[in-house]
């Protein structure tokens, strides 16, 4: 199986009393809270740690995209994707993704991917999520009754410009270009591995499961809350005749490892806290622009009664806070000594049936070191438990085909 | 309250409903923010005097068709299909919120179809000096005491029949919010600074006095650009749906302005 290094490059010095004195992490956050200074220290430790992934044998490495928020501070991932692909040599640089519709044109992220697929050496996946609420419609200002309209305009736009052996005209319903010729051209043919960032809706499930995309399951609350979404999706794969290859899904989880249990438990719970409590304080308001679910998911949450209004934590928060003991017992975080570690996540992978498993290892305001600490000791002790698992039965289809290693440009040593 | 007369037109291959009731001059009425889910009691009071005809809006109740439409052209020409479906001719238009914005674009491209308008705290315009609400940025406690002076008016218009099912209502409820936001997201402005000059009606300008979401302010931003006679009346105790916080002084405004 593949197991890959994700970075939210949270901002790691929201105040303590940040939950008390300010609404939201997201879309209207204090600008007064972000000093630049301390941020040049975080974005290159974030990048060492991404680095230092790779080194320790991570077959993939993660960036994501968010927008005018205290937790993610990559609005371009594919800035942070382009420094990745000159300093590492060998691994999945996973871009997950470029919010499609608010590219404008859409055919900049055929460049840009491209153009980090020539420099990697063929190394991209290309995740194209819709983006939530907060990044499209109110950070960006993307109208929601068409942002999945435009998306998957965005979508077809994108893949015609990488395959299309022709410049062409596209007149589109969002997008009108008379000369489309995306130039550089990816490495990777007929086009990198697509990957799509989802929520839990059917229609998406069919849309990759026609496409031959892999599905990925973003969550932050952990495997039992993705429970019911992985079934629902491998049901739907049984119902559209496709096979069971594990290789077609991925799953996001929290993992701390330490030596013990209880060190574990000891050394994670601050950067969990942080991260559940301070960096998850979306406020309520962001959550539903109207018209970013369809009426079918609108249904389906009526009916389910999951929640008392479209899965809301309450009027005015959008997550629940939970305690360390709850994130913890929820299996929010996975947590405990390597070994422990590698019985609960070869449990989950083999439950959800997942092929590719992105790690947070580190989350919240975690410190350089403990993220070392914590990256080292699953490379060297949990990961050569796991990484077998499925290879033997399962082709995965959906994994980068790189350049011949001789093939690839060596970066120049830089003099310092 | 008795209802109205209902009517199916179909135009294309887009359908809506038409609600029509009472006799005289024919007044063509566009519904606000969740269109029209029940006939309300101001247009009952129109229409003691007047024949009111209130046509479906695109994904407001009693039509869909909004996912098709996705720019202004797009919401102007629908509209203009509701009106001539209407089949009177030249008539007085009144419209509010959204609705009252795509009666003053209305207005200002076909001046020849409106005799007199009527617009009730229409959108439209935006000023950075005092904007409008972010109306679809507000927790579920916030919306009713944004929207209403009178949330009980407000709960009592939106409450579900006992013959609707619960979850088609919200559905519906949710599709009227989700038409309104792909016409206005996101701050309501259409660009009507730039044509209001060619609105050349008699018109009259309906505030809520208390109105929390476009500020009673705009009734001058209006006033100054529309080229036609303007008459401005604040109605007390009502907020952004005026019509039905206080629907007797609404009914009573329109019937002064348009008789």
């Amino acid at each position: 199986m593949k197991l890959l290094w994700f970075h939210l490059m949270p901002y790691t010095d929201l105040p303590d009393d940040f939950t008390e004195r300010h609404p939201s992490v997201w879309v209207d956050i204090d600008p007064s809270l972000f000093d630049p200074i301390r941020a040049h220290g975080m974005y290159n430790e974030f990048m060492d740690e991404l680095e230092h992934a790779a080194e320790m044998g991570f077959d993939g490495i993660c960036v994501n995209e968010h927008h005018s928020n205290g937790y993610g501070m990559m609005p371009s991932p594919n800035l942070i994707a382009s420094t990745l692909a000159r300093r590492t040599r060998d691994t999945a640089l996973v871009i997950l993704g470029n919010s499609l519709a608010l590219y404008n044109p859409p055919t900049r992220v055929a460049e840009e991917m491209a153009m980090i697929d020539c420099i990697s050496g063929g190394r991209v996946i290309a995740g194209f999520p819709v983006g939530t609420p907060m990044d499209t419609c109110y950070a960006y200002g993307r109208n929601p009754s068409q942002l999945r309209q435009r998306y998957y305009e965005a979508h077809d736009l994108v893949m015609k410009a990488w395959q299309e052996p022709e410049p062409f005209t596209w007149n589109g319903r969002f997008n009108k270009l008379r000369y489309v010729n995306v130039w550089p051209r990816p490495i990777q043919q007929p086009h990198p591995p697509i990957w799509i960032p989802g929520g839990g809706s059917v229609e998406t499930w069919r849309w990759c499961a026609e496409r031959d995309y892999v599905y990925t399951y973003l969550s932050y609350f952990g495997y039992k809350a993705g429970e019911a979404t992985m079934r629902g999706f491998w049901e739907e794969m049984d119902h559209l005749g496709k096979d069971r290859n594990p290789f077609r899904a991925g799953f996001l989880q929290f993992v701390g490892v330490a030596e013990s249990r209880a060190e574990a438990l000891d050394i994670y719970g601050e950067a969990a806290d942080y991260f559940y409590n301070r960096c998850l304080h979306v406020d309520a308001r962001w959550a539903m622009p109207p018209g970013y679910a369809s009426e079918k998911t609108i249904r389906a949450r009526v009916e389910s009664q999951i929640a008392k209004a479209a899965n809301l934590a309450s009027d005015a928060r959008a997550f629940d806070q939970p305690s360390f003991e709850d994130i913890v017992e929820q299996g929010y975080v996975v947590i405990g000594s390597p070994d422990e570690v590698a019985e609960q996540l070869r449990e989950v992978a083999v439950h959800l049936n997942v092929g590719h498993l992105m790690l947070l290892l580190h989350f919240g305001n975690m410190n350089s070191q403990l993220t070392a600490y914590n990256t080292e000791l699953f490379a060297k002790r949990v990961m050569p438990q796991l990484s077998g698992l499925f290879e033997d039965e399962w082709e995965n289809r959906w994994w980068p085909k790189p350049l011949a290693q001789e093939s690839t440009a060596t970066p120049r040593e830089v003099a310092r | 309250v008795s209802g109205p007369a209902e009517r199916s037109i179909l135009v294309g291959d887009e359908r809506w409903r038409l609600w029509e009731k009472g006799e005289g001059e024919p007044l063509i009425f566009l519904g606000g923010l969740r269109g029209l889910p029940r006939w309300p009691k101001v247009l009952d009071l129109l229409a003691t005097q007047q024949r009111v005809i209130a046509p479906s809006l695109p994904g407001f109740p009693g039509a869909s068709g909004h996912d098709r439409l996705d720019d202004l052209a797009d919401w102007v020409a629908a509209t203009l299909d509701r009106i001539d479906g209407c089949e009177v001719g030249p008539c007085n238009l009144v419209g509010a919120s959204v609705g009252g914005a795509l009666a003053a674009e209305v207005a200002a491209f076909s001046p020849a179809l409106v005799k007199r308008l009527v617009l009730i705290a229409p959108f439209g315009l935006f000023d950075d000096a005092e904007p409008v609400a972010d109306i679809w940025a507000k927790r579920l406690s916030e919306i009713p005491p944004l929207l209403s002076a009178k949330p009980d008016a407000l709960a009592e218009f939106l409450a579900r029949p006992d013959d609707v099912d619960a979850i088609d209502w919200q559905v519906l409820l949710a599709r009227a919010n989700e038409a309104a936001a792909r016409l206005l997201w996101p701050t309501g402005d259409l660009g009507l600074r730039k044509r209001l000059h060619r609105i050349q009606a008699p018109t009259l300008l309906v505030w809520g006095s208390d109105d929390r979401v476009v500020p009673a302010s705009y009734a001058k931003r209006f006033a100054a650009g529309i080229s036609g006679w303007v008459e401005t009346t604040s109605i007390a105790a009502a907020g952004h749906m005026a019509e039905i916080d206080q629907p007797e002084a609404v009914a009573d405004a329109i019937l002064g302005f348009t008789s």
